[in-house]
C-alpha cells in the first residue's frame, strides 16, 4: 500500500499566522499601561558579595523599587522565590528590581552565585 | 565544586525537559536530530552571546533590558509551540499512522521541526546564559580552580541530561498512537507556563502591572524553590503564588491552543484519501 505523504507537507499558512495574532493580542492588552513611576527608590549594594543593607524595610501593599549596585567584578543573580525576581546584575552595574505589593511578612532573597554570604531579606510593614 | 554542580544541573533540567519533550514529541519524524542538535547548537551559542551583553541589554528600556527580553523570547516560544501543536492537530493522526504502517520515519514536518528547533535554542539560550555567567563568577574568583569548578559544571550537565532522558524515554513508553496527544498536552502546558512567566517579566520591567496581587499561596505545601516545585515550574507552569494576570495569561494560552488545534483538526477531514482501500474489508 502505498500513503500520500504530500499531504504531510503541507503548511497551515493561516494557523501559526492566527496563533501569532493572537499572541500579539495577548502582549497588546497586558502592555498598554506605561511603566509606574517609582517614588523613592532603595537603594541596595553588594559588595564581596554580600548585601548591605541585608534587612530592607518596604510598606506593605505598595510596589516599591529596589536599584541594586553590584560593586564586585561579577556577575550577580537576584534571586527571590518568595518575591518571584530574578534579575541577573553584571560586575560593577546596578540594576533595577521592581517589587510588586506585598502583604506583610518577611520575603528572604539571595545572590544566587553566592548564596553563602549573599543573603538577605525584605520586610513589608 | 557543590556549587556549580547544583546550579548547572538546575540550569540543565529546565531545558533539558523541553528538548526532552521536544524530542518525544517528534518522534518518527526524520531529520529532528540535526533540528534538535541545531537548536542546542543556537542555544548554546545565544546564551554566550547574551551572558556577554548582559550589561548592555539591561541598559536598554530605562534598566529593564533584561526582562523585556526575556519576557520577549518566552513569548516566542510560546507561539512556537502553539504551532508545533495547531500542526499535530492536522497532521498528527497521519503520521500516527504512518509511523504503525511503515514503521520508520516520516519524511515530512520539517516545518513543525523548525518551529521546535527555535523552542529548543530559547530554552537553552535562557537557562544557558544564566550558566555562563555563574561559572564566569566563580571563575575569575580567586581561590577557585577552574578544574574544580570544571568538574562541578560537568557532574551537573550529566546529571540534568539523565534526568532530561528519563524524561524522553517515559514518553516514549506510550503507546505511539497516544504519544501526540500526551505530547500535545504536554506542550500546551509548557506553552500556557511561559506565557505566565513572560507576563511576570513584564510586570518586573514595570509594564502590564495589573491584577498584580497573589492569587493564592501554596508555598506551605509545596515550594517553588523545592525540586519538585521546580520541576513542576517547568513542565506546567507551577508557581507557589501567582497573580491574577499570570492566570489569566495561563487560562489564555491553553484556551486559544486549543481552539486552534481544534479548527485546524476540523479542516482536515477524518478520511484518509491515500489509504489502502477501505472496501477491502
Amino acid at each position: 500500500m502505498s500513503l500520500n505523504f504530500s499531504r504531510l507537507s503541507k503548511i497551515p499558512t493561516q494557523a501559526p499566522r492566527a496563533a501569532l495574532a493572537a499572541a500579539v493580542a495577548l502582549l497588546v492588552a497586558l502592555a498598554p499601561t506605561a511603566p509606574a513611576a517609582a517614588d523613592t527608590p532603595i537603594l541596595l549594594k553588594i559588595k564581596d558579595h554580600r548585601f548591605t543593607p541585608a534587612q530592607i524595610h518596604v510598606k506593605a501593599n505598595q510596589p516599591s523599587l529596589i536599584v541594586m549596585t553590584n560593586a564586585d567584578g561579577t556577575p550577580e543573580e537576584f534571586d527571590s522565590t518568595s518575591l518571584k525576581v530574578e534579575k541577573v546584575v553584571p560586575g560593577n552595574s546596578s540594576g533595577n528590581i521592581r517589587i510588586r505589593p506585598l502583604a506583610p511578612g518577611r520575603y528572604p532573597f539571595m545572590g544566587e552565585y553566592h548564596s553563602d554570604t549573599a543573603q538577605g531579606v525584605v520586610i513589608a510593614e | 565544586m557543590l556549587g556549580s554542580l547544583l546550579i548547572v544541573f538546575r540550569e540543565v533540567i529546565e531545558a533539558g525537559l523541553i528538548v526532552g519533550i521536544v524530542l518525544a514529541a517528534t518522534k518518527g519524524v526524520s531529520g529532528r536530530g540535526l533540528w534538535v542538535g541545531l537548536g542546542v547548537l543556537g542555544g548554546v551559542i545565544g546564551a554566550c552571546v547574551v551572558a556577554g551583553f548582559a550589561g548592555e541589554i539591561e541598559q536598554l528600556f530605562e534598566g529593564s533590558g533584561q526582562e523585556l527580553f526575556n519576557a520577549t523570547i518566552l513569548l516566542l516560544a510560546v507561539v512556537m509551540l502553539t504551532w508545533h501543536n495547531v500542526w499535530m492537530a492536522g497532521h498528527g493522526r497521519e503520521m500516527a499512522r504512518a509511523m504503525r504502517d511503515v514503521g520508520k520515519a516520516v519524511a515530512s514536518g520539517e516545518r513543525a521541526l523548525t518551529a521546535l528547533a527555535v523552542v529548543v535554542g530559547v530554552a537553552v539560550l535562557r537557562e544557558g546564559s544564566e550558566v555562563v555567567l555563574f561559572l564566569y563568577g566563580i571563575a575569575s574568583q580567586p581561590g577557585t580552580t577552574t578544574a574544580s569548578l570544571l568538574a562541578g559544571g560537568a557532574l551537573g550537565l550529566a546529571a540534568g541530561a539523565a534526568v532530561s532522558a528519563l524524561m524522553y524515554f517515559g514518553l516514549l513508553a506510550i503507546p505511539a498512537h497516544k504519544l501526540f496527544r500526551v505530547t500535545s498536552g504536554l506542550i500546551t502546558l509548557l506553552a500556557a507556563g511561559m506565557a505566565s512567566q513572560a507576563v511576570l517579566f513584564l510586570q518586573q520591567a514595570g509594564y502590564a502591572e495589573i491584577l498584580t496581587r497573589t492569587v493564592w499561596d501554596t508555598s506551605w505545601l509545596l515550594p517553588q524553590d523545592s525540586i519538585v516545585g521546580r520541576l513542576l515550574h517547568t513542565l506546567i507552569g507551577y508557581s507557589d503564588a501567582p497573580n491574577g494576570a499570570q492566570l489569566v495569561a495561563y487560562g489564555a494560552t491553553v484556551l486559544a491552543i486549543l481552539a486552534l488545534m481544534r479548527w485546524e483538526h476540523r479542516r482536515h477531514p477524518r478520511t484518509a484519501p491515500a489509504a489502502a482501500p477501505v472496501p477491502a474489508e
